[in-house]
């Protein structure tokens, strides 16, 4: 069965490793090698977690555990009945301390609802219920495995995993994304060349869930290692293919990637599963197996610790929870490194700095960046744009960056969507070569919120609206009723005098006749009796 | 732990910022300078020292009447930068305040009474120019013959004596300097065609001229390859895109083309376009003018392919000989237009249905 006309055309092309490519992209300097030259290490114990209890896009999980309780590694700490929501799980053992808000790993700085542990140091294990047999087991048994393990896409985005498994509609190529385009960040890299053989395993449950024609394991040409193991593990499956992707950024982009691949494009308002792709990161397909045949929650990922202010840059095994300051002692943090302390969270792209080191890793950090001095100078004040347009040619997305630029600051919103401003996925290509030095995703990132703060108000406005003129109308309509009612009743009258008019004249003139008979009876009666009072 | 500081992604730059790239641009020219001084004397290195510091010094005074940060501004070199452009087109022995009225325009009316870099909608250098070539048309068309066919070698002193009294030091004017040994007064090999057309000479007998070697005009074709060759240059730096310059070339050559096959006679063929005038300079350094070129891929390609054709329409049948700035001129006030028009088509609209449909088969 056949679903896209391109099918062999996208088959021949993968197998002749002649791939697509996507318009623009950027080449910053890859300081890879700086932290994927050695094995991911295990690191001490952190003496407290802060798990916070959302970590995904979705809605929180309902508390099961409150503070003073003891739990053991891996116990959930909520459940839900909602499928958007994933529960979170103890990372070790030990006492529930608080239950509270904490500075929490988003860009905004805000806290959020956050249980912390006192780690015991134990690190005792909660009973897993191993699914050894998955092959045998319904489809819906293992997607609650996959939900009941908390996992949640681990390449950014932090999608609901089990809910992409639950799909329906047919797929062509299951992808797993094995890019890793952001300089710097090795963790996946890491991962393929020491589990290759359990990221393959996590792809086989997928496939056995999914049932794609195709699965395509792309990986960035810069990692020949991964690639290696990569294609040693799905070495037996005739549709397992192992992809060589030319190294650019944002090449590990969803969109990007399925371009370079197929050459398809995801509808602006639409999903991957439209052109048959589904999309899973190497560490999601990791976390899956662990989930399935372990029946081991998400508790622990990859991280990659870097910077050239850090002495031992690294790759770890993170417990959920660790503050980010236990994971920079383990790296060798000199901050006199810095002339301006600076702690980023993910790449040098699209990361966020950090407002604390009590942040805590969660289940999308894969890399803590810590730049010296002069390694990723900070912009001075932005110049004017010189309408040079190497935004645009740098733009993965061909939008007009300078034009969206000029909008968003003039907040001509309008304008600025008209040049499809939602459609930019915030890679940051614009501004890394922006000469000018302008900020542009920032722009767009305060335009999206204004404009999406503005579309809420309009909403909440017009729901208002509604209500109200619902109101007014229920009132009209009321007030239209009562005047019809007596209307109705005003015309029943005229009309019953109407329609029997003439009988209603005889009922009068019978009525005037009686009483003119009467008074005449009563005159004769009188006349009959005259001397009575005369 | 001192304060942690924030900032917005991505927190990655390429290094090259604005004034590098403007930099860029002026290293570029110095092989077309250096050659253009080789054959039209030291004059070129005065008028483009005048209009560069000029310009910077104009800049400065407005940027700091209107109270932003001067040095930044000029650090940015774009000053400096149109300067250099206007300078490499003013003749060299020129007098002094040509340069000097043709700078302070530049700056002054076309950059910031726009709002400054990246405001303006023309061309500094080019507009200016214009407003020289219009309002002084006989110290503008005074280009001298190559030095190597002048009867009188001058110096460096002369040179400048020219440009600040009119006067070489043995006080000939510069008209008799622009006399040649034959006394008849030379042009440039544009100006030589045009007034040899009207004339009623065939471009083959104009061509015979001494300033002319065949189709190569002498000393022209030489500063030409050399902008050429900076022009690639910046080109494989990545400073300019390929667009402009190849369809601005392109389309001049099929213009030419196409009138030379009409009728060779009377017109010049497209290598003699090609090599002479402003052209190379014009499509590498002038059109592709970040601020004033148009912005989108295609809309490059439409932009230079209409400076192009307009190019060779003006320098055929226009009043001037040649056309590089008002044919950029021209087109910069297409550019909001045809940035309209030629906006890309974003990932992910209007699909390619070809390729994504569902297919009936079983
Ligand atoms: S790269 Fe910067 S200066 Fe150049 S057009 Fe884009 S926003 Fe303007
Ligand atoms: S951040 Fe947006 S506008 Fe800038 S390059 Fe990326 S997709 Fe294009």
């Amino acid at each position: 069965m056949k679903m896209f006309a391109d099918y062999d055309q996208i088959m021949e092309r993968i197998s002749l490793q002649n791939l697509w490519d996507f318009p623009g992209g950027v080449h910053p300097t890859q300081k890879k090698s700086l932290s994927n030259q050695t094995d991911i290490q295990r690191i001490d114990l952190p003496s407290v977690v802060h798990i916070p209890v959302k970590q995904h896009i979705g809605v929180n999980g309902e508390l099961i555990v409150k503070e003073g309780d003891t739990v053991k590694k891996g116990q959930p700490l909520t459940t839900s009945e909602n499928s958007f929501a994933v529960p979170v799980h103890a990372s070790t053992s030990g006492t529930v301390v608080a239950i509270s808000d904490h500075v929490a790993a988003h860009p905004s700085g805000l806290s959020e609802l956050t249980v912390t542990i006192e780690c015991d140091g134990k690190d005792s294990e909660y009973e897993y219920t191993p699914m050894s047999d998955y092959a045998q087991r319904s489809k819906g048994e293992i997607i609650q495995a996959i939900c009941a393990a908390g996992i949640s896409g681990m390449g950014g985005a932090g999608f609901p995993t089990h809910l992409k498994a639950n799909n329906v509609k047919p797929i062509e190529f299951l992808i797993i994304n094995g890019i890793e385009c952001e300089p710097y960040i090795t963790s996946d890299d890491r991962l393929m060349r020491e589990h290759a053989w359990q990221i393959r395993q996590g792809i086989d449950i997928l496939c056995h869930l999914l049932q794609p024609k195709q699965v395509l394991i792309a990986i960035e040409d810069n990692k020949p290692e991964a690639f290696e193991t990569m294609s040693i593990a799905c070495q037996q499956e005739d549709n397992y293919h192992v992809v060589k992707v030319p190294t650019k950024y944002p090449a590990g982009g969803e969109k990007q990637l399925i371009q370079v691949l197929t050459s398809r494009e995801v509808p602006s308002d639409g999903l991957p599963v439209d052109i048959g792709c589904l999309m899973y990161n190497v560490g999601t397909c990791y976390a899956i197996a662990d989930a399935v045949i372990e029946g081991k929650p998400l508790i622990e990922r990859v991280v990659t610790i870097t910077g050239e202010a850090v002495d031992a840059p690294q790759n770890v095994w993170a417990r959920i929870g660790t503050p980010i300051k236990h994971l920079l002692a383990q790296a060798q943090y000199h901050s006199e490194k810095q002339s301006y302390p600076r702690i980023i969270m993910g790449g040098p792209m699209m990361g966020f700095t950090l407002s604390s080191v009590q942040i805590p890793v969660v289940k999308i950090t894969n890399c803590i960046l810590v730049p010296a001095a002069k390694e990723l100078p900070l912009v001075e004040d932005e110049r004017a744009c010189i309408r040079c347009s190497a935004c645009a040619d740098a733009c993965p997305a061909s939008l007009l960056p300078q034009q969206m630029f000029w909008h968003s600051k003039a907040k001509e919103y309008e304008k600025a969507q008209e040049y499809n401003l939602f459609d930019c996925i915030e890679c940051g290509a614009c501004a890394y070569v922006c000469p000018s030095e302008i900020p542009l995703v920032h722009y767009y990132r305060k335009a999206k919120a204004d404009i999406r703060q503005q579309q809420l108000e309009k909403e909440k406005s017009e729901k208002a609206r509604v209500r109200f003129e619902a109101r007014k109308d229920r009132l009209q309509r009321e007030k239209e009723a009562r005047e019809e009612k007596h209307r109705l009743a005003a015309e029943a009258r005229k009309q019953s005098l109407n329609k029997d008019g003439g009988a209603a004249k005889d009922k009068i003139a019978a009525a005037l006749a009686r009483a003119k008979a009467k008074k005449a009876k009563q005159q004769a009666q009188l006349k009959d009796k005259p001397s009575s009072d005369e | 732990m001192s304060k942690l500081s924030v900032g917005s992604s991505p927190h990655h730059h390429n290094q090259r910022d604005t004034g590098a790239v403007m930099r860029l641009v002026m290293y570029a020219c110095i092989p077309g300078i250096l050659m253009q001084t080789w054959f039209f004397g030291v004059g070129v290195l005065i008028q483009i020292a005048l209009c560069m510091v000029t310009a910077v010094v104009t800049e400065a005074l407005i940027v700091e009447l209107r109270k932003k940060n001067t040095e930044r501004v000029i650090k940015d070199s774009s000053a400096a930068l149109a300067g250099l452009l206007l300078g490499i087109s003013i003749p060299p022995l020129a007098p002094w305040w040509i340069a000097v009225i043709g700078s302070f325009f530049a700056i002054a009316l076309v950059k910031q009474v726009y709002g400054g870099l990246g405001f303006n909608m023309f061309n500094p250098a080019m507009a200016a120019y214009i407003m020289l070539l219009i309002s002084f048309p006989v110290q503008m068309t005074a280009w001298l013959p190559p030095v190597s066919l002048t009867e009188q070698s001058f110096t460096f002193i002369d040179a400048l004596n020219t440009v600040f009294t009119g006067f070489t030091t043995d006080g000939y004017s510069i008209e008799q300097l622009r006399v040649g040994y034959d006394g008849l007064s030379m042009a440039t090999p544009l100006d030589h065609l045009k007034t040899q057309l009207i004339e009623g000479y065939t471009v083959g007998e104009a061509l015979s001229s001494p300033i002319m070697s065949g189709n190569w005009g002498l000393g022209w074709t030489p500063v030409a390859l050399a902008y050429l060759a900076g022009g690639l240059l910046l080109l494989k730096l990545r400073v300019i895109n390929w667009h402009i310059p190849v369809s601005m070339i392109g389309a001049a050559m099929a213009t030419s083309f196409v009138l030379f096959a009409a009728d060779s006679s009377v017109y010049g063929s497209p290598a003699f376009h090609l090599i002479n005038g402003s052209l190379i300079v014009g499509a590498f350094f002038i059109a592709t003018d970040p601020v004033s070129a148009a912005t989108t891929n295609r809309g490059r390609l439409i932009f230079g392919a209409a400076i192009g054709f307009w190019i060779i329409v003006i320098r055929t049948w226009g009043n001037y000989p040649d056309a590089v700035a008002f044919a950029v001129v021209l087109m910069n006030m297409a550019v909001p237009l045809i940035d309209y028009y030629t906006r890309p088509r974003t990932y992910g609209h209007k699909a390619k249905t070809s390729s994504i449909h569902n297919n009936e088969e079983p």
